[in-house]
This record gives structure tokens, sequence and C-alpha cells, in this order.
């Protein structure tokens, strides 16, 4: 691969993606476009390249672009943000939403599934106590290939020892040969759908909390600005923002704050987050 | 330092788990089957079990059930290690007792996430 392909690649990834790959990745694009490119009936890198200059390379972009997302995930990941989630914002909220009882909550790079459905989990572990009311979870990824494999629900032996307790592997999966699969009732609490962070967030609704953890990382500054107020908008004014644990908003926006001796919690800054006041979003059909 | 029995027939396994967990700052000691873990318990009660379940004499689970019963013998925190990996088992196993259950073949990232789990960590 020439110095000029990897420019090639690094700018078409970006500017698909976000995703910003650094002059030393040339090893980690390699080591993952070459089964792409052999996939395609290709000889190497300069080749794949050269056909993603050409015309109708949409489909092949689509898949280089996928197999340079990181999508490693695990159950209740870093457990801290279900924490929060179970002991902070599910309080907080149903004391909020009490008279509406429906809460809407955005997984912004879901990958395999393991973060909606470890909500899903809780949720359900909450029984009675959320009984009778309506909690939709969208969880959406730009990566097509992994949102398959959340919809299935089917992990392995190692995916389900790393951060799930077993008293939950044994409530919540069946066993499926060397595998195991997610109950049907906890894969129908989570819908999923394709989607690029770097486009238009209207028609997603707006949300009480958002998941968007570990993929800001990735980006450079402006587009994590971007992304962050873009989200500030659809976050409701007493909602919450969950990042990752090397992800702030510090220095980035003044939409959220982070909530304090709540590492990785962030709410909305008044006056700034939510298009419309509550009321108004309510009488809008949200 | 808190302290954790490793009890598994094969000496492998046990270096390996000895490894991982030494790692993890536990002090380890070793027994090769339920009734050698039962001893090592009698002469000093461990904060952690990681325990097989298939042994010569007796086997990790007639040891957690004896375990539970001896003076002292709630208080250690036991995470089954074992290729017995259906649900069966599992559900046998926490039943008398155990806090939770590696499904073998395990790594460094599953026995750190487990002693998390039940707050070894």
């Amino acid at each position: 691969m020439t110095p000029l392909d990897y420019d090639f690649l690094r700018k078409l990834v970006k500017q698909r993606s976000g995703l910003v790959l650094s002059a030393d990745k040339q090893y980690l694009v390699e080591s993952r476009l070459l089964p792409v490119a052999r996939k395609a009936g290709l000889a190497g890198l300069s080749e794949l390249v050269q056909q993603l200059r050409g015309a109708n390379a949409q489909a092949l972009a689509v898949e280089v672009v996928e197999a340079m997302m990181t999508n490693e995930s695990f159950f209740f990941r870093d457990r801290l943000p279900f924490e929060h989630f179970r002991n902070t914002i599910m309080p907080s909220l149903m004391v909020a939403r009490a008279a509406q009882r429906r809460i809407r909550i955005w997984c912004a790079a879901a990958s395999t599934g393991q973060e909606p459905y470890s909500l899903a989990m809780c949720l359900k572990e909450m029984g009675p106590l959320v009984a009778g009311w309506r909690i939709d979870i969208l969880a959406t990824d730009i990566s097509n290939e992994v949102l398959e494999k959340a919809k299935a629900g089917i992990y392995s032996q190692f995916e389900v020892q790393r951060g799930l307790p077993i008293q939950m592997l044994i409530r919540h999966f069946a066993q499926l040969g060397e595998t195991w699969q997610i109950s049907p009732e906890i894969r129908a609490m989570v819908q999923y759908k394709p989607f690029n962070l770097l486009n238009d967030f209207a028609g997603l609704g707006m949300f009480d909390v958002v998941f968007c953890r570990n993929v800001l990382i990735y980006f450079d500054q402006q587009t994590k600005v971007g992304v962050l107020d873009r989200i500030a908008r659809l976050v409701d004014r007493d909602g919450y923002l969950l990042l990752g644990a090397a992800e702030t908003v510090v220095g980035l926006t003044d939409s959220f704050r982070p909530v304090a001796d709540r590492r990785g919690l962030y709410a909305p800054n008044a006056g700034v987050c939510g298009a419309a006041p509550r009321l108004a979003a309510i009488a809008g059909g949200r | 330092m808190k302290t954790c029995l490793v009890v598994d027939d094969s000496s492998v396994i046990r270096k390996v788990a000895r490894r991982i967990l030494e790692g993890l700052e536990f002090e380890i000691a070793e027994a090769e089957d339920g009734e050698q873990a039962l001893e090592a318990c009698r002469s000093r009660m461990p904060d952690a079990v990681l325990l097989d379940w298939n042994m010569p004499k007796m086997d990790g689970y007639e040891f957690l059930r004896s375990l539970r019963r001896m003076p002292g013998g709630d208080a250690p925190k036991v995470v089954f290690c074992t290729t017995e990996n259906d649900v069966a088992h599992i559900a046998r196993a926490l039943h008398a007792g155990a806090n939770e259950y590696i499904m073998k073949p395990f790594d460094k990232e599953i026995v750190e996430a487990k002693f998390q789990e039940v707050g070894l960590l």
C-alpha cells in the first residue's frame, strides 16, 4: 500500500464514519482490510483502493468502513454506568415522568447489543416498580453486521462471562449448543436500527437517557462537538447522558455538565438542552 | 492481602489460576481435591475459593456443601471453575451456596470479572 493509498482510505473512513486513523495505524488498516480485499476477489490493498476510486463502489466502501470499526463490548461494561442507571437515573425519571409513565432510552453505539440488553435486564429486574411503564430502548450502530448479531442475541461462552453475573445468565439466557441466547422477552425490549452519528438526528425523537459510550474517543474534536450538540437537542432538560470512561463533555460543549459524584454521568445545562420546553415536547406528540 | 484457595486436581490449571490470582494481589493456597480443601479451610479459612467440580475423593459440589456447614464456612466467596457448563449444574451449584460460576476454558479477564462481581476486587 502506497502512502497515497493509505491517505485515500483514511479520508474515506473519516468522511463516512468520523473515525480518525492516525498516520501510525497503517498496520491496523492492513490487518482489517486485507480480508475485505480478498473477499472481493482483489489481490491486495492497492487493488482495493483502485476499486474504491472507481464507480459503483458504494457497497465495498460500506464494507471497508464496517471492517474498521472497533466493536468490542461486554455486558455491564464498566459497571458504574449501570449503577447510575439503577440508582440515580431511573429513580429520578420515575418521579419526573410519573404522569406520562414513559421513558425513552437511546444506545447510540450499541455494537453487538450487550449495552442495550444490560439495560433491558436491569429494567426487567426492577419488576413491579416499572409495571405499567412504557420504556423504549432504541439501539443504533453504524455497522449492519454487528446489529444482525445484536438482534439474534447469541453470544459465546466467553462473551457471557465478562461482566454478566451468573444469576442473570441463568435467568435471562437459554443454552444453545456452545452458545447462549438471550430470552425473546429481553430481545423484544430493544429496537435496533442502523444509524450513522454523522447524520442528522431529526427523526429519532426525544430521549430521556442517551448512552453514547466509547465512540467519541475515535472522533476528532470537531466531530465530537457536533455529535454532542446534536445529542443535546434531543435530550430532555431533566434527562441524562452517559459517556465512556475515557470521554468527557468538558471543553467540548456547554450543553451538559458532569453530575457530581457520578463518574461518566452528565446532565443537560438549563436552557441549552431540549429543543423545546417539556410541555411543548409532549404536545408535539413525542 | 486477601487469600484464595485454588482447588483443582490438575496441576496445570492450579498453576494458571495461581498466576492470574497472584496478579490480582491474592495470596494463594492450593488443594488437589475436596478433602484437602476442607482440611485447608479448617486450618485457615480463605477469603475466596476457586473450585473445580470433578475431582477424585471429594468433588467440588460435596466440598461446597460441607464448607457451608462449617463454622465460619459461609464467609468465603466460592467461585466454581469447571467444564460442567450446563444450566442444571450451574443451578445446583448456586443452590448449594456458590457465589459465582466460571465455565472453562477461562482467562484472566473472566476471573477478574467474576471476582469483581462477588466483591473480591
